[in-house]
């Protein structure tokens, strides 16, 4: 019966590319419908589905938002190696291979009634957008919201238009900050880090949601931290190479932990002590 | 007149700083504005300023020769525009260049300096300050160094 039920989860069901939108040089977002063009299922905000280049491989992206046209899933991708380049090149009405959605999502039911803070990096927010979407559609329950965002360059910069709808439209504090620009680049320029202090926050009363390279979310956590938000209001959103992606094979193991089933966002006092072993 | 000692008390800054120094400082302040595209220092010259942004935005940037002019860091409101008055040579490290319309309250970093020499007290209060400033640059050209956003290696 297990193993009926193993094979189940291990096959991947066809879904069709409805839409390919471009958002950088190396960024894409792919909209995936059910192969009869039908809406895919429910999912929560921080869950990742395996994607399938047919004869190539499979890789797990975190679902970055719903297509409002086709009710289709929102796929942001960065190019990065043999995998992702496949699925650059698939075109609209393509077929791919998915499986999922797997993992835990960000507990935005725990910010409800406090101040919210995401953080992200490069292609975190990706992640990190559909949880944001969820806040906008029931802005009034949550007190400050505050998106601190950092890439590498302007032209980096992912989903310009909704930052700027965040901005405008739902009161979101949305501040940017690239590492390096040239001189037309008039707005901020430095680590995602720096824009901490100079956002406001009731830091007694905050969640803070975090995506990014490892690295950078360890010294947002430091900063958030610094800032007074405790580390069991901070969540981030960990990323390990993955095979099987409901826990069965080991490959994301980390610690005690499994990525793709306790994860991918953990809360940071539960996994903070294997963050500091090099090796894992 | 009005000085700007309530300013400065409040500022982060010189949080908890002696009333005698504050004053002493203060007897050092002056307000400043500089306009969208004015430098306010360039690299190699003399460090003897530095300033409390009070609106605006601050570009600090390298210009290597035969390059393009790259900013390392922008510099906002409430925040700290140099530190090389207080660290010999005192020149300057790099361009600062005002991206916007910018005010900010600027002290004479020489007269400062001389005053921290003749009062190590003073010296200590204000390195104590300038430290974490100069440290938090420094956690952030590595991380920049570091090129997080780029493909993994
Ligand atoms: C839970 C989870 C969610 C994810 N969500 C997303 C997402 O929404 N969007 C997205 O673009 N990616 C996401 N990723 C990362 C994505 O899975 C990897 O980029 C992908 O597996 C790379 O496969 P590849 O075959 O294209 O590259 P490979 O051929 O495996 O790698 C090629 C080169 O790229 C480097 N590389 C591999 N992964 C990355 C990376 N993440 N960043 C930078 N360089 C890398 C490798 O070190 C290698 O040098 C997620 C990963 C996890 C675990
Ligand atoms: S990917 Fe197999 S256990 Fe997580």
């Amino acid at each position: 019966m297990e193993s009926v039920q193993r094979q189940n989860v291990m096959l991947p069901s066809p879904y069709r590319v409805h839409r390919v939108h471009r958002e950088t040089e190396d960024t894409f977002t792919l909209e995936l419908t059910g192969k009869d063009g039908a809406a895919p299922s429910e999912f929560i905000p921080g869950q990742f589905n395996m994607l399938y280049a047919f004869g190539i491989g499979e890789v797990p992206i975190s679902i970055s938002g719903r297509s409002e046209s086709s009710g289709g899933w929102l796929q942001t991708i960065r190019e990065v190696g043999t995998v992702t380049r496949a699925l650059h090149r698939m075109k609209r009405g393509g077929v791919l291979g998915l499986r999922g959605p797997f993992g835990t999502g960000w507990p935005i039911e725990e910010a409800q009634g406090n101040d919210i803070v995401f953080m992200a990096g490069g292609i975190g927010l990706a992640p990190l957008r559909p949880a944001l979407h969820v806040v906008q559609s029931k802005r009034d329950q949550f007190g400050e919201v505050v998106l601190l965002y950092g890439a590498r360059t302007p032209e980096s910069l992912l989903f310009e238009k909704e930052r700027e709808l965040w901005r405008a439209k739902f009161g979101v504090q949305v501040k940017v900050t690239v590492d390096a620009a040239g001189r037309e680049w008039k707005r901020n320029v430095g680590v995602v880090t720096s824009l901490v202090e100079r956002t406001s926050f009731d830091p007694d009363h905050t969640v803070a949601f975090i995506c990014g390279p490892e690295v950078m979310m360890r010294f947002s956590v430091a900063e958030l931290k610094q800032s007074g938000i405790p580390e069991d209001k901070i969540y981030i959103s960990m990323e390990r190479n993955m095979k099987c992606a409901v826990g069965f094979c080991g490959h994301c193991q980390f610690g005690p932990t499994f990525i793709c089933k306790d994860g991918p966002v953990f809360r940071y006092d539960r996994i903070r002590r294997f963050l500091a072993v090099r090796e894992i | 007149m009005e000085t700007l000692e309530p300013i400065l008390s409040k500022h982060p800054f010189f949080k908890g700083l002696d009333k005698a120094y504050l004053e002493l400082v203060t007897g050092c302040a002056k307000n400043v504005r500089f306009d969208a595209g004015q430098f306010i220092f360039r690299q190699h010259e003399d460090a003897d300023v530095f300033y409390i942004i009070r609106q605006g935005k601050v570009a600090l940037e390298l210009s290597p020769p035969g390059r393009a002019p790259v900013t390392l860091q922008t510099i906002n409101e409430e925040e700290i525009l140099g530190w090389a008055w207080l660290v010999p040579p005192y020149h300057w490290r790099c361009d600062a260049q005002a991206l916007e319309l910018t005010r900010a309250i600027a002290f004479d970093g020489k007269c400062l300096r001389n005053k921290c020499m003749e009062d190590h007290s003073l010296g200590f209060e204000l390195l104590n300050r300038l430290l974490p400033v100069i440290g938090k640059r420094m956690e952030a050209t590595q991380l920049q160094l570091m090129d997080v956003y780029g493909a993994k290696k």
